[in-house]
């Protein structure tokens, strides 16, 4: 129950092994563990799935298919609808270099809360009718349909939070949240950076965003700014 | 086609006013990327709108460029104000608003709708791909549907269209469509003309719907 504290970022990160799913937190700017997706990027690490809303809209993931570290991708933002401006991740989709699961941002979230709060899978509404819902089981309930939505879970979660105290807790800033939250349940190993470390009982309990519980390793970095490129 | 171009409609600016007057006071609204964003900028302070933003802010004002905060930003990405009485909250809670039905309306940008008011607008068939962020559940989550859009398309296509040949993004979904040229309701029983754009004739924007259009009802001048 006691976080471990890493110096750097790229200690903290170590020993994500080849072939892992990472889960990213992060909304473009906005509560993006973007010195934690650096460190990934230095070390090396190969057939890499990423879990996460956006990639190549001005975000540090895209730095990842610099030298074609992913071989998946999960998101709900990916490919431009105008092709004025183009990332990594787009020249890689378009030579076949990366497989894209595009999937609607609600269904995501829930999705990985399924993963994370030990839920078989998630009915909803979201997807019927479209290609969403290609090759996967609906069904019927009271006479109305349903698409069934499995659990998503990594080997590492990548969160971003304001502060953390040694027992894990973590406190966001404003809509620093996101997916960080749910993303903390729902990986084997989950990893924050933060931007200041504080005594237990700094951080007011009802200002906790994520529970100790659910954090296993803490680095405290200067923030990387990010901005959203449309 | 009575004639090779589309008559001049609205300006984006002038399309996002007229989705401004759409809204009930004292709703609670989403605004998809693009067009709807600017919709912010056009509503009365006095109608006390509150605008959600899928990554998490209920209560948030226009764009804002000044002090960038990378953690206070809409889902478009632009950095944004606060009203009085904001608040945050993670992806879950967000979706749990949008899918619970706890939006009164959102208002999308279109690639197509069709007559019985299926929407496409996350996939564009030559680029593939494509970006579905929170629109299929916005589709089919939030009370009301405004799409807003250009009437055609930049090679003059019409994007009203009796089915769409684009992937779609809901069934079923759309409740109302505003674009450059008109105001058009959507219902079980098909497409009818409310509104006209300044100096677009109900025969113009016949002529430049791909779908059966119900011009017999009172069909007025946008209200600007």
């Amino acid at each position: 129950m006691i976080a471990e504290y890493f110096d750097t970022p790229d200690d903290a990160i170590a020993d994500i092994a080849d072939g892992a799913t990472i889960l990213v937190g992060g909304f473009v700017s906005a509560g993006t563990p973007s010195n934690l997706i650096r460190a990934v990027r230095r070390s090396g690490r190969r057939n890499l799935t990423a879990v996460a809303n956006n990639i190549g809209l001005g975000d540090l993931l895209d730095e990842l298919c610099e030298d074609r570290q992913l071989a998946k991708v999960i998101a709900t933002f990916a490919i431009r609808a105008s092709g004025t401006r183009s990332s990594r991740f787009e020249a890689q989709y378009r030579a076949g270099e990366v497989e894209l699961e595009l999937v609607p941002q609600g269904t995501l979230i829930e999705r990985l809360r399924a993963g994370g709060a030990g839920l078989g899978g998630v009915l909803t509404r979201t997807g019927l009718g479209t290609m969403m819902a290609e090759g996967k089981q609906t069904m019927e309930l009271d006479g109305e349909e349903w698409l069934l939505e499995r659990p998503l879970r990594g080997d590492v979660a990548l969160l971003k939070a304001w502060r953390a105290d040694r027992l894990g807790n973590l406190q966001y800033r404003l809509a620093g949240r996101n997916f960080n939250p749910v993303m903390a349940t729902a990986a084997e190993l989950v990893i924050a950076e933060v931007e200041e470390i504080v005594e237990p009982g700094e951080i007011p309990p009802d200002q906790v965003g994520t529970p100790g519980i659910y954090v296993d390793r803490l680095v405290q970095c200067e923030p990387i700014p990010v901005r959203w490129e449309g | 086609m009575p004639a090779d171009n589309p008559p001049t409609g609205l300006s984006r600016e002038l399309i996002a006013l007229r989705v401004a007057r759409e809204l009930e006071p004292g709703s609670v609204v989403n605004l998809g990327i693009g067009l709807p964003t600017l919709v912010a900028g056009f509503v009365e302070p006095a109608d006390h709108i509150l605008f959600q933003a899928e990554n998490g802010i209920l209560g948030y004002s226009g764009v804002s460029e000044s002090d960038f905060d990378a953690d206070l930003i809409n889902a478009g990405g632009q950095p944004v104000a606060l009203v009085a009485g904001a608040s945050f909250f993670d992806t879950a809670d967000s979706f749990a608003m949008i899918r619970g039905g706890h939006i009164d309306a959102a208002v999308l940008g279109g690639l197509q709708v069709s007559a019985r008011g299926d929407l496409a607008n996350w996939y564009v068939p030559s680029r593939g791909g494509g970006s579905v962020g929170g629109a299929m559940d916005l589709a089919v989550g939030a009370r009301k549907l405004i799409v807003a859009m250009a009437h055609v398309t930049r090679d003059g296509e019409p994007r009203i269209v009796e089915v769409c040949d684009y992937p779609l993004t809901a069934r079923r979904c759309v409740d109302v469509v505003i674009t450059d040229l008109a105001v058009i309701d959507v219902s079980p029983s098909g497409l009818t003309l409310r509104e006209t754009a300044p100096g677009v004739s109900v025969n113009d924007v016949v002529a430049w719907t791909g779908a059966e259009l119900d011009t017999s009802g009172p069909v007025c001048e946008m209200p600007l």
